[in-house]
C-alpha cells in the first residue's frame, strides 16, 4: 500500500495549448505539505482544472515540473502514477454496467488484490463515506446525486492513495446535499489526513474546506496561496479582493466557532442559547436577528459554557 | 419459376385434389392433417435449414461488422465511409442480388449467405460502433483517471457499455434475417421459403403450405427476437434501471 500522504510540488509548472493565445497555466509554483487540503480556485478560464489535471497527466505539462514526494511525475509510467493517485470529478463517472461494490473495487482489482479483500475494503469505505453496506450490491443508477459522489470518493480512496484530486466534487449537488457532503469530507480528512488538491469556483467552498487556498487568475497565473484566515484578511490585490467579495470580513467569521472564543461567565438570564460549534457568523445573525447583544453558548449536553458578546464577536 | 431451380430440392408437393381429404379438396386454410403428414420430410427440415442459414448469417455479419467498427472505432476518420459501404450494400434489392450472384457462385448456400450476410451489416455495424462511442465522456475520463490501460478501458468499460447497443442490433438483424431468407428460395429450395415458394407456385395457391411454412418463419422469429432479448436481460441488468 502506498504512503499515508505524500508531499506536492509544482514547480513553474506551465501549459500551453498548441494554437491557442496564451498559456492555460501560467508558471505555477506553489507546495502541498503533505495531509494538507489544497482549494484551487478562481474564476473560469483560470486554470483550475488544467492545474489539477497536470498532476495525475491526463493533461501533460509543457514545461516546469510536479513531484509528488520528491519524484517528479514524468519520471513515473503513467498508468502506475495514476493508480497511485485518488481522482474524483464532478459528475463522478461512476461505471454504470459494475455494482457500487465492483467500481469501489476498480484499483484494488488492477493491483490483482483478492476478491474477499475487495469485499471487505468496499464494505469498510461504505461506512466510511456514510453508506450503509446494503448498498454494495446496487447499481449507480440506483443511487441519488449525492450518494454517487459518496461511491466515487470511495472508489478514489480504495487503494489508499497518499493524494487525492478532487475537481469540484460537489458541484452537481444541491446546497443542503453538499454542505453535508462537505462537512463529512472534512470529518473524513480529520481521520485519513491525505493530501488533497480540490479545484472549486465557490469561494465560500473554498474557504470552508481549504487548508490553504490558491486563487488563480485568468490565464492561470497565481494570485494569492495562503491560508483561508490570510486570504480573507490580507488579500495582495483588488482582483483577489474582488474574488473573496465585499463580505470577507464577515466570510472570515465562519472560520471560527464561539466555542473558541474566550467566554464570559454566565450572569444574565433568557439569553439565546447556541451549540459552541456555531460559527461567529451564525452568532452574529442570531444576534442581529434576535437584537441582544450577548449570547448563551451551550455544551453538546445542553449546560451552560459562557456567555459570547457583540463585541466579543466583532473583535 | 422453376427454371430457376425451385423444384431441385424438395421436389414440388402438389396436393392430391381428387384423393385427399376434404380439407386439401377445398384447399382450406389450414389443413392439420396435412402438416402432421408432412413435418417431418418438408416443414422440419425447412425450419432446420432456415435457422441454419439464419446463423450463420448473423454469426459472421456480426464478425465482420464488429471488425469493421472496431476500425472505425480506432481510426475515426473511417467510420463515415464505412457507414456509406454498408448503407449501400442495403439499398441492393434482395431478389436481384441473390439472382446477380448465381453465375458467380452458383445454385449454392453461398449464394444465399453472401446477400444475408450484407444486410446485417447495415444494422450491425452501426449499432456496434454506436454502442462503443456511446460511452459518456465522464465514465472514460474517470477511467483513465484511475490508471486503466487503453486496452482495460476498451474490454472492461466501453465494450460492456456497448452490449445493449449490440443486442439490439442483433436482435433487428436476427429478424430481418430470417425474413429475407425466405426470399432465398428462389435461387435454391433451402429454408422456408422453399415451402412457401411451392405454395405459391400452385396454379391455385396451396394455402396450407403457404400457412404452414410462412406461419414457422414468422414463429421463428419472434423466437429468436425473445431468447435475445432475454439475453440482453441477463447480460445488462444495470441497463434497464436508468
Amino acid at each position: 500500500m502506498p504512503r499515508e500522504a505524500a508531499e506536492l510540488v509544482f514547480d513553474e509548472a506551465t501549459k500551453v495549448y498548441p494554437g491557442r493565445e496564451g498559456a492555460a497555466v501560467d508558471h505555477l509554483s506553489l507546495t502541498v505539505p503533505a495531509g494538507e487540503i489544497c482549494v484551487l480556485v478562481g474564476p473560469s478560464g483560470g486554470g483550475k482544472t488544467t492545474a489539477l489535471k497536470l498532476v495525475n497527466r491526463l493533461i501533460p505539462l509543457t514545461s516546469g515540473d510536479i513531484r509528488i514526494d520528491g519524484t517528479s511525475i514524468l519520471q513515473q509510467d503513467v498508468v502506475q502514477l495514476r493508480r497511485s493517485i485518488g481522482y474524483v470529478i464532478q459528475q463522478v463517472g461512476l461505471f454504470p454496467h459494475m455494482t457500487v461494490e465492483a467500481n469501489i473495487g476498480t484499483v484494488p482489482r488492477l493491483y490483482r488484490r483478492p476478491r474477499a479483500w475487495i469485499k471487505a475494503r468496499s464494505a469498510e469505505l461504505l461506512e466510511l463515506v456514510g453508506l450503509d453496506p446494503s448498498y454494495a450490491k446496487q447499481f449507480p443508477a440506483q443511487l441519488s446525486g449525492g450518494e454517487r459522489q459518496r461511491v466515487g470518493l470511495a472508489r478514489a480512496l480504495a487503494a489508499n492513495p497518499p493524494l487525492m484530486l478532487m475537481d469540484e466534487p460537489f458541484g452537481a449537488i444541491d446546497p443542503i446535499v453538499r454542505a453535508r457532503l462537505q462537512d463529512e469530507f472534512l470529518r473524513l480528512q480529520q481521520e485519513l489526513r491525505k493530501t488533497v488538491v480540490f479545484v472549486t469556483h465557490d469561494i465560500d467552498e473554498a474557504i470552508k474546506v481549504g487548508d490553504r487556498i490558491a486563487i488563480l487568475r485568468k490565464g492561470g497565473r497565481l494570485a494569492q496561496y495562503d491560508t483561508p484566515q490570510q486570504i480573507l484578511a490580507h488579500p495582495v490585490d483588488e482582483f483577489v479582493a474582488d474574488f473573496v467579495g465585499r463580505d470577507r470580513a464577515l466570510k472570515a467569521l465562519t472560520l471560527t466557532t464561539v466555542g473558541e472564543l474566550e467566554l464570559s461567565p454566565a450572569t444574565e438570564d433568557g439569553l439565546p442559547r447556541l451549540p459552541a460549534e456555531t460559527s461567529l457568523r451564525d452568532a452574529l445573525a442570531i444576534l442581529v436577528a434576535e437584537r441582544k447583544d450577548a449570547l448563551l453558548v451551550v455544551g453538546s449536553d445542553g449546560s451552560p459554557l459562557g456567555v459570547v458578546t457583540r463585541e466579543d464577536l466583532l473583535r | 419459376m422453376s427454371a430457376l431451380g425451385l423444384a431441385d430440392g424438395g421436389g414440388p408437393v402438389i396436393p392430391d385434389f381428387g384423393q385427399g381429404s376434404a380439407c386439401l379438396r377445398h384447399n382450406h386454410w389450414f389443413c392439420k392433417s396435412w402438416v402432421a403428414q408432412h413435418w417431418s420430410d418438408i416443414l422440419q427440415p425447412a425450419l432446420v435449414q432456415h435457422i441454419y442459414l439464419t446463423v450463420i448469417a448473423v454469426g459472421v455479419g456480426f464478425g465482420l461488422s464488429f471488425g469493421l467498427a472496431l476500425i472505425a472505432f480506432r481510426f475515426r476518420f473511417l467510420g463515415p465511409p464505412l457507414g456509406a459501404a454498408t448503407d449501400f450494400l442495403y439499398t441492393l434489392p434482395s431478389i436481384a442480388l441473390f439472382i446477380l450472384l448465381v453465375p458467380v457462385t452458383g445454385l449454392t448456400v453461398t449464394t444465399i449467405e453472401i446477400p444475408l450476410v450484407a444486410y446485417t451489416l447495415f444494422v450491425l455495424y452501426p449499432n456496434i460502433l454506436a454502442g462503443l462511442r456511446g460511452v459518456p465522456p465522464e465514465v472514460l475520463e474517470s477511467a483513465r483517471g484511475m490508471g486503466l490501460t487503453r486496452a482495460q478501458i476498451f474490454w472492461r468499460v466501453e465494450l460492456p457499455l456497448a452490449v445493449p447497443a449490440i443486442l439490439a442490433g442483433l436482435r433487428v438483424a436476427t429478424v430481418a434475417t430470417i425474413s429475407i431468407a425466405t426470399v432465398a428460395a428462389i435461387v435454391i429450395y433451402y429454408g422456408l421459403g422453399g415451402p412457401v415458394f411451392d405454395a405459391i407456385g400452385q396454379p391455385d395457391i396451396f394455402r396450407t403450405e403457404l400457412l404452414a411454412a410462412g406461419g414457422l418463419a414468422i414463429l421463428l422469429a419472434l423466437t429468436a427476437d425473445a431468447l435475445l432479448a432475454l439475453l440482453q436481460r441477463a447480460l445488462t441488468p444495470w441497463s434497464r434501471l436508468r
